[in-house]
């Protein structure tokens, strides 16, 4: 039995992070990067006689996610108290869903190594509260910062059935990409926003299963998912193919090193006593409610891809790349729909805007740039208004308007001010020709005399004089004309 | 002073006595009585003489006299919160505690026109039958210094036994205020779970855990529960379910059901003898009273202990030395922080209690107990349902004894647990219990005559408080 016939059986804990105004189970504010311990109350603080009041927005995000990933919300759901020690966990408990969660089943598409869409089938979503910060200074103390306590967290739980790191990954990116979709998490893994546990463990060729699974705790990039998994399938390869025994046991990856260490061994795992909550009631779904919430939720980022290409008939690569945000999905819509031609938008988009802008900062606010304005600058380049050098001017142009508070001009007002259209009158770049042939007599000589490479010379020297902005056709057309004239 | 929380609101009303004057003699008494027993850990003296003159003002200006407290000086348990003074849940790990904020049932009381002259003993975080669990020290009992006044409100009681205050708040999770009002010849009401918000009481088992009053009166008892009761935001177990307050048409006749198994062993022959008397006048009065079988006994009083252990285990987790309350000193790392921190400022009780309630919830113990606990916990809810198919009320003693004197069970706590006996079934299930003063007190005999209703009929067992209060 050789390793490499041993794959790997994958799943995923993913914690997202819902952006609702307020905590989970308490009227703070639920926002990032404010004074440590700002955002707290009795009630994310966990003082004597506080106690839970469940924010109705975060059920409400969690079912868009179920809903959005094709589960089941819950008529009747239960929150549990999971129990440990620890002091970023202000009650001594966490209170989350456990036997009783508010999603089950449902599916995330991914996109796998080939390039297709593939499915994996999760196993359940349900609601907790996020713990608080510990910070540690360099003089060994450690602070706690209680603003995330309290913060409301969708868990999103696959089933172990991913055979490969790489798609491990995928199905992080996409998930995330769905929240964003959805708009009920941000998705930023920096800021902590989306959170990733990993459990691994190996089946053999004859399709058993390795007695154990270990877990990898907080993989917190899409590199750490797919190295910390890598490694670790490694290892246990490694030893399933020596025909030793997987140790159950908690991991973490260290990011620097690369390297995959043991948190605990089974003998070390806690015992979180859970038990129902009793301080809030059975959380009961209206079926009309659900309705309300979900009656609306976009299309997720494949369905949306194949409806770009049944609309626009453009490559499936510019579709994955157009929808990789819903925003920019719209964008690119509104600008196709207006365009004369369809494929060139979509290359203008991908290739030329997307490397100016960051999506997702509010740049594709459809006030900054209108969106007629880019499909009329595209129209402009396959017209042969405008090179793409001057559309890219104006471009930049209208992005400086929009960045700065100014009101963006059109297109055809930037081009006529910059004065960036391209100069497709005979007579006016005969003119430059003529000036540019007279300015240099020794290449003229030269080239008259055989040396056929100066030619682009003489196109660069006639670009220069226009600012770039002269017809290269015709531009060639008048040089060739005047260069062999002269020598008759 | 004697008078009744609803007499001292009629004096005002009519301005024959001024607030002030009321609280000096609350304050008097507290003072002499009061320190005497040591049924407070805190007295607001300050605080509700600025009230009372404050109030006075109002009544001169003939502002608020509709208050339905007006002037009446009460006294709360210190296992709930208040924004003004410390509260220490009787506990050495809050001693120093202040809370940011005030409980709800507080709040509605002074909203309502009470004013506020202390902070009540108890047994550590509401955990004790004989009010001798206290970082504070053991309250005594009015009726006699030698007798445990119950508990855990042990000081609320007492302090209403000894008339100090006409009324007080306790909170009852087992039993903490119909045991103690048992015990110090007063009367005590557990309202119905969820009638009363527990926003600001610090929890002992969320799921049994209510607020209610302590008083002389059955009417007092009213008075309070109109006050205190109704939903809260804060709360999602509180909501707005009970019937209207009304009074039962002139000559309503109740149909009893009395528990068989209450009146025996190990119930004392002179607390069944009590409660039997009691019976005979009410059927003398033309109720019915029927003898029904509840032997859910032991298996409920076991049921109560590992929920109530289980879930207070969790609920005192918080108490670990990071954030607030008591901090081990010199400690080196995380672990010794927490260990020395609980281990130096909990008490023995609380301590036995959440290691109980730890292993009940432990992997592998689980459903030999928490989960056999809730079971039996439905059977009894079941019990209590079919019982009401039949009469309108449940009656049985409040304790299977008189008042036991103090130190009886110090080396033996499961003997005291026993004390609970009859108070957690109601606790179990979730239903309005009051405790009326029947015995003797001249025979040293305080004996609760416990009447137990449907959810949500809490007036109606008030009125029942009424009656037999009526034929005493």
């Amino acid at each position: 039995m050789s390793a490499s016939e041993l794959q790997p059986v994958i799943g995923l804990e993913i914690h997202a992070q819902l952006a609702t105004e307020s905590k989970i189970f308490c009227g703070c504010a639920n926002s990032y990067g404010q004074p440590p311990n700002s955002v707290t109350c009795p009630v994310c603080l966990g003082l004597p006689g506080a106690l839970p009041v469940l924010n109705e927005a975060a059920v409400r995000l969690a079912a868009q996610v179920i809903v959005a990933f094709g589960g089941m919300v819950a008529e009747r759901s239960a929150f549990a108290r999971k129990n440990y020690f620890y002091p970023d966990l202000p009650k001594g408990y966490q209170i989350t869903q456990y036997d009783r969660p508010l999603g089950t089943g449902g599916e995330v598409a991914y996109v796998d190594e080939d390039g297709d869409w593939r499915c994996c089938r999760l196993q359940r979503v349900h609601l907790e509260e996020d713990a608080g910060k510990l910070l540690h200074d360099a003089t060994h103390k450690t602070k706690v910062d209680y603003n995330r306590c309290g913060a409301p967290l969708a868990e999103i739980v696959t089933e172990p059935e991913l055979a490969s790191p790489q798609a491990a990954a995928s199905v992080v990116r996409s998930i995330r990409q769905a929240l964003r979709y959805l708009d009920v998490c941000e998705g930023d893994m920096e800021k902590g926003q989306l959170r990733c546990d990993a459990n691994i463990s190996i089946r053999r060729p004859d399709g058993t299963l390795s007695a154990n699974r270990t877990e990898v705790k907080n993989l917190n990039s899409f590199k750490a998912i797919e190295r910390a998994l890598q490694r670790e399938m490694e290892r246990q390869r490694g030893l399933v193919a020596a025909g030793e025994t997987v140790e159950q046991a908690t991991l973490y990856y260290d990011e620097r090193s690369g390297e995959v260490g043991t948190m605990r061994t089974k003998e070390q795992a806690p015992d979180y006593r859970y038990f129902p909550e009793p301080d809030i009631p059975e959380l009961v779904v209206d079926e009309r409610w659900l309705w309300e919430v979900t009656q609306d939720l976009p299309l997720l980022p494949r369905d949306r891809e194949r409806q770009m290409s049944r609309l626009f008939g453009i490559r499936d690569y510019d579709c994955r790349v157009l929808c990789a945000e819903r925003v920019l999905a719209n964008y690119a819509e509104r600008v196709m729909e207006r365009a004369r031609d369809s494929q060139a938008a979509a290359n203008w988009l991908s290739n030329v805007l997307l490397a100016e802008v960051e999506i997702g900062r509010g740049e594709l606010d459809p006030i900054g740039i209108p969106p007629d304005y880019i499909a009329h600058l595209v129209d402009a380049v396959t017209a042969g208004e405008v090179s793409n050098a001057g559309a890219r001017q104006v471009l930049a142009e209208m992005l400086s308007a929009s960045r700065s508070g100014r009101r963006v001009e059109s297109p055809e007002r930037v081009i006529d001010r910059l004065r960036l259209a391209v100069i497709d009158s005979e007579e006016e770049l005969l003119r430059v020709v003529e000036t540019v042939i007279e300015a240099h007599p020794e290449q003229v000589a030269l080239y008259r005399r055989g040396k056929a490479a100066l030619f682009t010379f003489f196109v660069g020297q006639v670009m220069a004089a226009t600012k770039g902005r002269a017809d290269v056709q015709l531009t060639r057309r008048l040089l060739e004309q005047r260069l062999n004239e002269e020598e008759k | 002073m004697n008078d009744s929380a609803t007499q001292i609101v009629q004096q005002v009303r009519e301005r024959t006595i001024s607030v002030s004057e009321v609280v000096e003699q609350s304050l008097t008494r507290i003072a002499g009585e009061g320190a005497r027993l040591n049924a407070f850990i805190t007295t607001c003296e300050e605080l509700s003489r600025r009230r009372a003159w404050q109030i006075d003002q109002e009544v001169a200006a003939g502002i608020g006299l509709d208050r339905p407290l007006l002037g009446v000086p009460v006294a709360v348990k210190d296992n709930i919160c208040v924004a003004s003074a410390p509260t220490t849940c009787g506990s050495q790990m809050l001693a120093d505690w202040m809370p940011p904020y005030t409980a709800m049932t507080v709040r509605r009381m002074l909203a309502a026109g009470a004013i506020l002259v202390g902070k009540t003993n108890l047994d550590e975080f509401g955990m004790g039958s004989s009010g001798e669990y206290s970082r504070f020290g053991p309250t005594l009992n009015p009726v006699q210094d030698e007798l445990s006044p119950g508990g855990s409100s042990s000081g609320s009681a007492a302090a209403v036994g000894a008339g100090m205050v006409p009324l007080a708040l306790g909170s009852d999770t087992g039993g903490s205020i119909r045991q103690p009002a048992s015990f110090c010849d007063v009367m005590g009401f557990r309202p119905t779970y969820g009638a009363v918000s527990r926003y600001g009481l610090a929890a002992f088992a969320s799921s049994m855990d209510q607020v209610g009053p302590l008083a002389r009166t059955a009417n007092d008892l009213r008075l309070a529960l109109e006050v205190i009761a109704g939903s809260d935001e804060n709360d999602m177990t509180a909501v707005a379910g009970l019937e209207a307050p009304q009074r039962a048409a002139e000559g309503a006749r109740y149909e009893f059901a009395v528990v068989k198994e209450s009146l025996e062993a190990p119930v004392t022959e002179s607390v069944a003898a009590v409660v039997k008397a009691a019976l005979a006048r009410l059927v003398a009065a033309g109720h019915r009273v029927e003898e029904v079988s509840l032997p859910f006994g032991e298996d409920a009083l076991a049921a109560y202990y590992l929920i109530a252990a289980a879930e207070a285990s969790s609920n005192l987790a918080r108490y670990d030395g990071v954030r607030y309350g008591y901090r081990a000193e010199r400690v080196e790392t995380l672990l010794e922080m927490y260990e020395r921190s609980r281990g130096e400022a909990l008490g023995d009780e609380v301590k036995r209690r959440i290691l109980l309630g730890t292993h009940a919830l432990s992997a592998g113990y689980v459903d030999e107990f928490y989960n056999r606990a809730t079971a039996a916990r439905q059977r009894a809810a079941e019990q209590f349902r079919s019982v009401f198919e039949q009469a309108d009320f449940v009656v049985m003693p409040t304790a299977p004894s008189e008042p036991f004197r103090r130190g009886e069970y110090a080396e033996d706590p499961s003997a005291m647990y026993a004390a609970d006996l009859l108070t957690v079934p109601a606790s179990l299930a979730g239903l309005p219990a009051v405790s009326v003063p029947f015995g003797s007190r001249d025979e040293n005999l305080p004996v609760g005559v416990q009447v137990i209703g449907q959810r949500w009929e809490d007036y109606r067992v008030l009125e029942v408080a009424q009656i037999l209060e009526d034929l005493r």
